[in-house]
């Protein structure tokens, strides 16, 4: 008998299955992955190190770049954290706003998981049929931020600008024309004999393992834990509205599909909720010491024009303390870990990405299974290196 | 977080306190998040309660993190976020190390933590016992230094690029076209006190 060597595979850094820049360095046995090694930072910029030398506001649009497919979601993290150094509160509107792109956001970056995720294992169409959809919601982006990926909307205090005429019109006719469209993909996939037989029973975990790896978010909640910081230690005004949290019971990447496509549809809810409860007044708090005045009073009080210059200049000082805040952004759970010394810049800004844990894991529910299974349980994990490797 | 109302903090924080008693630490509330210092020795002994503890349950390790604070005896802070999920709530444990000391790695207790200390190696210079793999993570494969340290440049020492006549990567000291600008914007003025001068005659105390 001849003997037989395991066989060295590089994958990445550049490959469309990578869903970005990865390289993974695979050991195989004939078509079984016997060891995978991820190298990541292949991304890395050094946001961290950035952060701590810029001012507060500065830092904000840093977070758009992070996870680039939902940007909303991670300046929330960072203005909640701001925030609640700061000890002010966001009035009532900018909260139902936020919570509204936060949501915008969820059903963006889920469409660009799903659909890849369907175009990595074979399915073409609901990516071309989805990805109209994103347009129009990358479009509500453009007219509330004047930016269609990187928004720096979020601010603390508040949300940069009040919602244009007739966007909650608009808003309001996408939710309701949407939810065919989940139906459609939903109705494609999930009986699709190839669909199925390539994501059942593929990279599965359980509820101890997820935990102990560090899940969060939609790959948490497929392993069967009912587990969702919007509920369960909700911020701005998710505990006045009402949705429903889906598990699954496997753990596959069958079920982390299934769980994103049923978000997508607690996310309409949830914006419809926000349509129809949306208060009216301020979407940014007043005070002075943080937001910068509004443009017309520039034009007319020398004061507000010495507190904008100032406020883009120095900027606000943030006094002395530290906070680890989080959001349940789409990928799980994203959190900052920030410590001021009451200056005008943070003295660290650790970021706590969700992806960072699941390519971790990469090893373990790949161990085992053939190589083209690889494929699909880094599309169904939801990676994206802007967040990993910072 | 704002929303987890105090009493239940309080609740937790006792909590902890009655159940931790086999050393010596410390246990603070801070803007509604619940921190505990301990050293370097109990970590690993404290970690391990937090986990197995069934009425406390931290069966989640979050995050591990480090903060550089230079002119400090014990030059590093490291901080473990922990959550737990069946009792809903997060805990730090903090621990100062200094440059030339090593952590236990606390990779057999949450899975999770390899990469976060291999993170931490990799950006700030500590050492972890007994890590499995501790290699560099975010740089590049050849990179010297610790970026994350207060004393390490934001535009670092070296850059790379592609030679064409050598055609291969070459690495090279940095050279900025423009020196890079810091403006420091922070204003000496701190606004008035409330001393007032030549109000001797009033009630008021001067500070």
């Amino acid at each position: 008998m001849t003997k037989r060597e395991n066989y060295s595979l590089n994958f990445g850094p550049q490959h469309p299955a990578a869903h970005g820049v990865l390289r993974l360095v695979l050991e195989l046995d004939g078509e079984v992955v016997e060891r995978a090694d991820p190298h990541i930072g292949l991304l890395h910029r050094g946001t961290e190190k950035l952060i701590e030398n810029k001012t507060y506001i500065q830092a904000l649009p840093y977070f758009d770049r992070l996870d680039y497919v939902s940007p909303m979601c991670q300046e929330h993290a960072y203005s909640l954290a701001i925030e609640k150094l700061l000890d002010i509160d966001v009035p009532p509107r900018g909260q139902f706003i936020r919570v509204m792109f936060s949501e915008v956001t969820r059903i963006l970056n889920h469409i660009l998981n799903l659909t890849t995720f369907a175009l990595d294992v074979g399915a073409m169409t609901p990516f071309l049929w989805l990805f109209e959809e994103r347009e129009v919601m990358m479009e509500f982006y453009e007219r509330v931020s004047g930016s269609r990926l990187h928004s720096a909307y979020f601010r603390p205090g508040g949300v940069h600008r009040d919602l244009p005429d007739g966007l909650v019109e608009d808003i309001a006719s996408f939710c309701d024309r949407f939810p065919k469209k989940i139906d459609d993909l939903e109705k494609l996939l999930e009986t699709n004999r190839i669909f199925r037989q390539r994501s059942v029973d593929i990279g599965k975990i359980n509820k101890e393992e997820a935990l102990n790896k560090g899940f969060s978010g939609p790959c948490l909640r497929a392993s069967g834990v009912e587990w969702d910081l919007r509920r369960n230690q909700p911020y701005d005004c998710y505990s006045e509205l009402d949705f429903k949290i889906p598990i699954g019971t496997n753990g596959d990447c069958f079920e982390r599909f299934l769980v994103r496509v049923e978000e997508m549809r607690q996310s309409i809810v949830i914006i419809k909720q926000c349509l129809k409860k949306l208060p009216v007044g301020p979407s940014i708090s007043d005070d002075p010491r943080i937001v910068p005045p509004k443009r017309n009073q520039m034009k007319s009080s020398m004061e507000s024009l010495i507190n904008h210059f100032k406020l883009f200049t120095e900027g606000f000082h943030v006094p002395n303390g530290e906070t680890y805040t989080c959001v349940e952004a789409p990928k799980g759970e994203f959190g900052v870990y920030l410590i001021s010394d009451g200056t005008n810049k943070p003295y660290r800004c650790k970021i706590r990405a969700p992806g960072f844990a699941f390519l971790q894991s990469t090893e373990f529910l790949s161990k085992g299974h053939m190589l083209s299974d690889l494929v699909a349980i880094i599309g169904s994990l939801d990676i994206v290196f802007g967040e990993i490797d910072r | 977080m704002k929303n987890l109302d105090e009493k239940y903090i309080k609740e937790i924080y006792q909590l902890i306190k009655s159940l931790l008693t086999f050393c010596k630490y410390e246990l603070t509330i801070n803007k509604g998040e619940i921190n505990l210092n301990c050293s370097v020795k109990d970590l690993t002994r404290i970690l391990l309660f937090l986990k197995d503890n069934p009425s406390l349950g931290m069966e989640c390790l979050i995050d591990i993190t480090a903060v550089d604070f230079p002119e400090k005896n014990a030059r590093f802070m490291v901080v473990y976020s922990l959550l737990s999920i069946s009792k809903n709530f997060r805990l730090k444990v903090k621990v100062n190390v200094s440059e030339d000391s090593a952590l236990p790695s606390i990779n057999e207790i949450y899975s999770c933590a390899g990469w976060c200390e291999r993170e931490i190696w990799d950006l700030f210079g500590i050492r972890f016992k007994d890590h499995p793999d501790l290699r560099r993570l975010l740089t590049d494969y050849d990179f010297q230094g610790h970026p994350l340290r207060k004393d390490f440049p934001l535009t670092g020492f070296t850059q790379v690029k592609y030679d064409n006549e050598l055609s291969r990567i070459v690495t090279e000291p940095v050279k900025l076209d423009q020196e890079y600008r810091n403006f420091d914007n922070l204003s000496p003025w701190e606004g008035m006190g409330s001393y007032l001068p030549g109000d001797e005659k009033s009630d008021h105390k001067n500070d």
